[in-house]
Parts: C-alpha cells; structure tokens; sequence
C-alpha cells in the first residue's frame, strides 16, 4: 500500500488530502500538523475576533486521513524515505508532500520579540488578550494581510495606525492614485495611515510593556499593541536541511507537476517556489494542491504560473487588481468625491486590455478580467465611464495622458499645428507626459505617426532617453537591472545604460549601492566607494561638510595619510583628497576614518559632492548670515543623493560671494533678508554663471526649493547632464523651472517634496554600512586567489616628499 | 594542458569580474549572466594599468564584453579584441568550471 506523508497541514495541504480522497486514492495518507487543529480558513481568520467559532472555520478531515496534530517534522531522511517527527518514532513514506507554508516576516528591529503576528488562531488569541487593556494599536504592513490585521485590531475596539513601507497602501495590488483613494476610505474609517514610514524599534515602556513604535524619523507611534504583518517567508527549512533544492530567495524549487528536486518529494502552497514564483494566494495555492494530487495519482496535469489578480473587500473597500499593473498606456477614472478609482492599462498599440485597478467600485473587475490580454471589447472610455463613443484607433478625443488630461487631438494639434517634433516638445507644449510619463511611448508613437522621427536612445540596450527610463522605473516599481532590461531593454547592458540605470535606483530607492545585483552595475569608483586613478589605485576623500574640521578630525586624516603612505592634496572643495591606496587598503583606510566620525564624501559618486563656504558671518566683519552653518545643513541634507552628474553647492555670507557660489550647481548667497539662491552655475570644461532663481528666502523656503530643484533634475536630465546644461535645454528655461517647482504648474511638488523627505530619512553612511558587511567587504582584495597579496604592479616614486605613481604611459 | 584552481564558481559575481594571480600573471575573469566564464588579460593596453577586472561587464551586439574602467575602451570577453579599436587586443586564457572551481590555464 501507498504512503502519503504531507507535512505542514494548512489550506493548501487539505484541498490535496480532500483531492486525493475524491479521486478514491487507497493508500495510506498521513498529515502532520504543527498547530493544534487541521487546517482552517485563514482568508476568513479576522471573522473569528467577530465571534466566528473555530469549529466553524475548520475544514472537515477527508475520511481514513491520518492526523497527527500539535506534531513537529524536524527532518526528513531521503534515503531511508522517513520524517522524523520531533519526539516520535520516523514516519516512513513513498511519496512525501511539503505543505509547510510561510511565516510572517518580523524585520529584525530592536523589541520585534514584543510584536504580534497575524497568520494562526493562537496569534489572534494573543492579540485579543494583549488588546484588552489597550487603546491603541499599531499594524507594520498596508498590504493585504496588513489591511486585514489593522481591521481585526479596529474590531478589537482599539485606535489603529497602519504604518506601510511603500509611499501608499496596497502597492501590489494599486498604484499611486489607487493608494490615495484607498487612504481617503481607510483613514475616514477612523485609522492612522504612515505610509512612506518603516519601523526603526518596538518601544517599550519602564514597565516592560509595548509603549508604541518608532519609525525612522523619530516618530513616536503610541501603541500598546503592534503587529508585523509585512509579508511572509516560505516555511523551506526542513527542505534545506535534507538538500532539495531551494531558490535563492527562498522557496522549495518544483517543477510544473509540483515535483521537487527529489521526484519522491512533492511542494505545494506558500513554501513552494514554482517558476520561479512564490504564490501566497488561496486560488494557486490550491491549484498547485489538485496539481499534485492528480500527478501522484497517475494524472499529467500541470501548474502554469497563476492568475494573481485579486477582489476583495477590506475595511468595507471594494479592492479589485487583474492582469498586468502596468502598461504602455493607461486610462483612468477617479471621483475623490465618491472615492472612486478605476484605471485600465492597455498596450501601446491601445488595442489589447492589459489589466486593471479598481478602488472603491470593483465593477469593471467581473467583466473586464476575461479580456485581459485580448483585444478591447470597446472603447476604454466606454468601459470606464458612461458616454463617448472613443474609437479603437486613438480619435482625437481618446485621452493620452490621464494626469494632465491631455487627448490625442491636442498631440496631434502640437506635432501638425504648431510644429513640435520630438517628445520633449510635447512635453513642454501639451503637459502630457510631464507628471508620471507612462503615456511617453504613447507620445512617439503619435509623433511618428504624423510622420516625425524619434530618436533618443540612452544605447543600443535601451531605446529611451534617460529621463524617460526613470519614469519607467519609478512608475513601474522596478527595483533590478535586470528586470528593466527584461522589460523594456535587450542585450544585458554596457558601461553607459549600466551607471545611469544604478544612478536611477539610487535615487529612487536608496538603499546601499552595492547590495545584491545593482553591485554589478557600478562603475568602478562606486564599486569601490573610491576614485581610480591612473595607475589602477584609488583616491579616498571623507565628507568635511562645509569645509568645517577640528583639529582632531584633522590630525586623524593625517595620521591615516602617513600611516598608509598615502599622497596628500587639499581639493577645490575645501576637503583633503588622499592618493595611492590599493582596493585591499581602503577597508583598513575607511575603518580608522568611521571610527574617527567620518563618513563617506561620495567623491567617487555621481551626487552631491561638497557644499563650500566662506566663514560667514560668525567671524567675518563684511557676513550678514551664517555661511558656514546653512552649507553644512544642505551638505548634510543632500548628502549621498545620486543624481544625472555630479552636484556641487556653496554658501557665501555676504554680496562679496567669497565661496564662488555662482558656479556651482546650486549656489546660495546671504542678503540682509535672507538668503539668494542661484541654479546652474558650472566651472569645468565650459564655465556659466549660475542664474537668480529666488531672492530673499527663509532658510526654510530655500531648503524646499533646493529640494524641488535637485528633485526635478534628477527626474528629468539626461545621463551626465549637469544642471547648467539641463537648465539651457528646458523648454521655458528659468521661468519654467520657477513655475514648476515654485508655483507647482505642473501638480508634481508634492511628489518632488516627498521623494526628497525618502531620501534624507533613509540616507545611511555606505563606507560605514560597508564595513559591517562581510560579503561586501570580501570584493576589496586586489587577487581572489591572494587576498593579501598586494598588485605588484603598482610602483609609486617619491616626489617632493610624497609618493607619485610610476606608469609605463 | 595544466589547470590552476583559482576560486570557487560561486565567488564569482554576474557580470562582476575578479582578477586572480596565475604563475605571475593577473587574470581578469567575469562571469556572465548566462552562467559562462571568461578570462582575459588584466592589463589595459591603452592605460597600462591592470584593471581590466574592474570594468563593468555587458554586451555589444550580443557579444558579452567589459569595458576598460579608465577609458571605457570595450573588449570581447570571448575574443579579446578591441571593439572600438580592433586593432588591439588582449590575451584570452582557456578557463573551466570544474567540480565548482574555476580553473584558468595561462
């Protein structure tokens, strides 16, 4: 007789044995089950805080199953074929079958051990015993299951604060409008809505109980309940112990049938990684089960991947997302006032539906999910809202750009009319395009459409220009080269789209320039966090904000020159350049200067680089401001932005303008009121005088435009284009740059302010975050079969008592 | 043909090179995103420094490559010829994976 052994008894583990049981198999099946009952509904768990019995949500056992409930798998002997069971005899099987599911993931911040989760009925009994004596309550998490969790906490009674990561709610399953609706209904119902927040620590109190949660900024968030519910992992340990082969994310690899690496062992559910997918949804969870099923009892049936799309109804909102979330062309309605928001994403040709997003009305969902990837049943238009007779073909009424409300008609006026030839012009003459830029492609194709020709590819890897391929990537969510050249590139990239791709990552995600795959990106100034000079070494420049040193910092720079022999130059920046060092030298180099309070001065970096200042009006007779505290203050706040190319600022304290502040990037220069602010000034290879773009500013209203400004340039320049550059070539020039980030004509500085707030509140030190990580640490060796060995390659001379390097050229 | 094990396959990054000290000589091997290995000469012929390994890899025309990170001069990881200037070329060594170890014969 056949044994079936499933472990883990979950959802996806009872619609197996209840699949099995149904197809009459007659062996013997045996589930082993860590939690005390069988498997329940756990789509349905939060009705069980609303009076919902467990007996209720429990499904039934298929008759002649075996259970063994409250029982641990702790191995599994692929030879013998037996699971050994914590405390029990092994479990011999034929066929074995992992169910194990996923855990919540509990990010590791100081206090996670005095959080809740949300997945089993003894996490909800915690959280209904911790809530008794509460009044306010805290859930980590806005996406689905973090929707639910904050509903069980309100139905707990308690006042709930939602704290997501991402800038909205629900990123996987709405966009940024949709989020916006969805926080209107959410924060109506009464709950505390921090998006764009993470979670620095679990706050406790004198007495040892949960006191709230604080978020990176320093934010308080009063709670006396607090709730991870911020995605889970797969449950793969037992998988990884006895060798299965397991993604590198995590995950148990099977094949379509379900079948593991070892053909004796099936993965079914949230722990297994099919097609290189975790599936966390009830529907593929349980396809995978019937999948698996109908494979070991002789079926040929087989798991395709699984249509993610999702309707639910949360906190009392219709939440419907099918088919793709993004697409070369969008169409959207939205009623703040009813709050309601449905977009379709269609392809470029505008002729097949793509998917969808509906907040507050999941009408469309029923009836346009079958259309996905199928042509157009009828106008978007018509499909969306009531009226209009748009035609397929893109009449002149058929709206491009949703954002702006901008019609085909209008592009066409522009390119035939008025005789605006590439998208830029377009741009600048219709708006379309300008705030979220997914209709750009929309753009050219009208542009060549009406016979103009287009061309501004980035390289042969990328057919759009580099403001273009940020929009993509920040309206699109992409987080990995990769899947960007994927998407919308070919080939695997070069040393121009490689940089300009890692800078747009950077500057919309932050995070350490060198983790994971976007390491393979860099240029080797960045890959190094250093600047390679001639002979293959590199220079290390530590941040001095404002050109503000003591003579402790001082001597320690110094003292780290000498001792690593290093050639020593004063920059035009007013810091200290230091030459020579070898990649394996420049752990021991940063070590000493981390320690000594120094950080990164990103000298190597496509970003700000310094803020210099004259001495101000703290010790100069002529100052009328203090020079030297706002240049530190900016450096500080700008600090570790990338950006197109390279950033540099100054401060002067009076008219005289002793810090040279008019050739710089941004320059600021006191008045009696106040502060002056000057854009796009440029030494170099082609010197310009930096252009007023404000005068007698608050310290306050100076920092948001500067924000607005570099936020805007990052956006929207070309690869190594510096401001001055940028500046000459924006349609409309200096007013237009006024109008946008001064008057808000183009609705986006709300966006611009926020993005800038992201940056400064996850800017971390990265020769710091370096230095405490192994694996990062391991690429600074000059030989990967000789860590120690020195390139011996590298010969320096003595010069005017410093070395200099000894090339062949 | 004599084979030098020189580091294991996985310390090999997608499209991040290394360099590895082989009888004398600095080899410069990048392993590409389609899994494969390359191994070329570390020297730059046009700057004359040994960085070749620090360059950044891709493809041109779907040729895999690494570009000089000094001038940015690009060459074939499987020829070793310059693509912007073919006149120039650097040495190409045979490499294999062999029992999960890269090993170079120079």
């Amino acid at each position: 007789m056949r044994r079936i052994v499933v472990v883990g008894y979950g959802p996806a583990a009872h619609r197996f044995v209840e699949t099995l049981a149904g197809r009459g198999f007659d062996g013997r099946v045996t589930v082993i089950g860590e939690e005390p009952r069988p498997a329940y509904d756990r789509v349905a768990l939060t009705s069980y805080l609303s009076g919902t019995s467990v007996a209720d949500l429990t499904y039934p056992v298929p008759g002649g199953t075996v259970t063994r409930l409250g029982s641990r798998a702790v191995a599994v002997d692929r030879e013998a074929r037996t699971v050994t069971v914590e405390g029990e005899l092994a479990e011999p099987y034929d066929v074995l079958v992992l169910a194990t599911g996923s855990a919540p993931f509990v990010p590791p911040v100081p206090g996670r051990e005095h959080a809740h989760v949300y997945r089993t009925i003894e996490d909800l009994d915690a959280i209904r015993a911790a809530a008794a004596d509460a009044a306010e309550g805290v859930v980590v998490g806005g996406g689905l299951l973090g929707l639910e969790a904050a509903d069980a906490l309100r139905t707990l009674g308690l006042r709930t604060h939602i704290v997501e990561m991402s800038p909205w709610l629900m990123p996987r399953q709405v966009d940024e409008g949709g989020g916006a609706v969805l926080r209107g209904h959410v924060e109506a119902l009464g709950l505390g809505v921090h998006a764009g927040a993470g979670v620095r620590e679990v706050v406790t109190g004198p007495d040892g109980r949960v006191a709230g949660l604080r978020t990176p900024d320093g934010t308080l968030i009063e709670a006396q309940v607090v709730v991870f519910s911020a995605g889970v992992r797969p449950r793969d340990e037992l998988a990884r112990a006895c060798g299965l082969e397991v993604g590198e994310r995590g995950g148990i690899v099977v094949d379509a049938g379900m079948r593991t690496s070892d053909p004796s062992i099936y993965a079914i559910g949230e722990c297994a990684l099919a097609g290189g997918m975790v599936y966390g949804l009830a529907g593929p969870c349980n396809t995978m089960a019937e999948v698996a099923a109908d494979r070991i009892t002789g079926g040929t049936s087989s798991f395709a991947g699984a249509d993610l799309s999702t309707r639910l109804k949360l906190l009392g909102v219709e939440v419907a997302q099918f088919g793709a979330m993004d697409g070369a062309l969008d169409v959207t309605y939205m009623d703040p006032v009813a709050g309601v928001y449905k977009k379709l994403f269609i392809s470029d040709d505008a002729r097949t539906l793509l998917g969808g997003i509906c907040v507050g009305d999941a009408g469309p969902y029923a009836a346009l999910r079958p259309f996905v990837g199928k042509p157009l049943p009828a106008p978007p238009s018509d499909l969306l809202f009531s009226g209009s007779g748009a035609r397929l073909d893109l009449p002149d009424d058929a709206q491009v750009c949703s954002c702006n409300n901008v019609c085909a008609g209008d592009v066409r006026h522009a390119v035939t009319g008025l005789g605006v030839t590439d998208v830029p012009g377009l741009k600048a003459c219709t708006r379309a395009g300008t705030t979220c830029g997914s209709c750009v492609p929309m753009l050219r194709q009208l542009l060549e459409s009406s016979g103009v020709e287009v061309g501004k590819a980035l390289c042969e890897h990328f057919a759009f220009s580099r403001a273009e391929l940020f929009d993509i990537v920040r309206v699109r969510k992409i987080t990995t080269f990769s899947r960007l050249v994927t998407e919308h590139g070919q080939g695997r990239g070069c040393d121009v789209c490689k940089p300009a791709v890692a800078s747009i990552l950077a500057s919309l995600h932050n995070g350490h320039v060198l983790d994971g795959e976007r390491a393979a990106l860099q240029d080797t100034n960045d890959a190094f966090l250093a600047n390679i000079q001639k002979n293959g070494t590199y220079s290390v420049v530590p941040r001095i904000p404002g050109g503000e040193i003591t003579p402790d910092k001082l001597i320690v720079i110094g003292e780290v020159a000498r001792d690593f022999g290093l050639y020593t130059k004063i920059t035009g920046g007013q810091r200290i350049d230091l030459f020579g060092a070898r990649v394996e030298q420049l752990p021991d180099i940063w070590r000493r200067l981390v320690d000594a309070g120094f950080e990164s001065g990103h000298a190597y970096g496509k970003a700000l680089r310094t803020v210099k200042s004259c001495v101000g009006s703290t010790w100069c007779r002529y100052g009328v401001q203090d020079a030297v505290g706002l240049a530190i203050a900016l450096e500080l706040r700008y600090r570790g932005l990338r950006s197109p190319h390279k950033l540099k600022s100054a401060v002067s304290g009076c008219a005289r303008e002793c810090a040279e502040a008019r050739s710089k990037d941004f320059g600021v220069i006191a008045t009696e009121q106040g502060w002056n602010l000057y854009v796009g000034g440029n030494g170099g290879f082609r010197p310009r005088h930096a252009d007023l773009l404000a005068t007698d500013l608050s310290t306050d209203d100076l920092i948001r435009t500067v924000d607005r400004f570099l936020m805007f340039y990052v956006r929207t320049a070309d690869r190594l284009q510096r401001t001055a550059a940028w500046l000459e070539s924006l349609d409309g020039g200096l007013d237009h740059l006024r109008k946008v980030i001064m008057e808000d004509s183009l609705g986006i500085c709300a966006d611009l302010d926020a993005q800038m707030e992201q940056h400064v509140a996850t800017y971390t030190d990265e020769w710091a975050a370096t230095l405490d990580d192994p694996e990062k640490l391991g690429r600074f060796v000059s030989f990967v079969n000789a860590p120690g060995v020195p390139d011996p390659s590298i010969v320096f001379a003595a010069e005017r008592g410093q070395i200099r390097p000894v090339t062949a050229r | 043909m004599s084979w030098t094990a020189v580091c294991e396959y996985a310390a090999l990054l997608p499209e991040r090179g290394v360099c590895a000290l082989v009888g004398g000589r600095q080899v410069a091997l990048f392993r590409t995103h389609d899994g494969h290995v390359h191994a070329l000469d570390n020297l730059d012929p046009f700057s004359g420094a040994y960085v070749l390994s620090r360059g950044i890899v891709g493809t041109r025309r779907g040729e895999p490559t690494v570009a000089s990170p000094l001038h940015k001069q690009v060459f074939s990881l499987v020829s070793g010829t310059c693509l912007d200037e073919e006149a120039v070329q650097v040495p190409v060594y045979a490499v294999r994976v062999a029992g999960g170890r890269v090993e170079v014969s120079v």
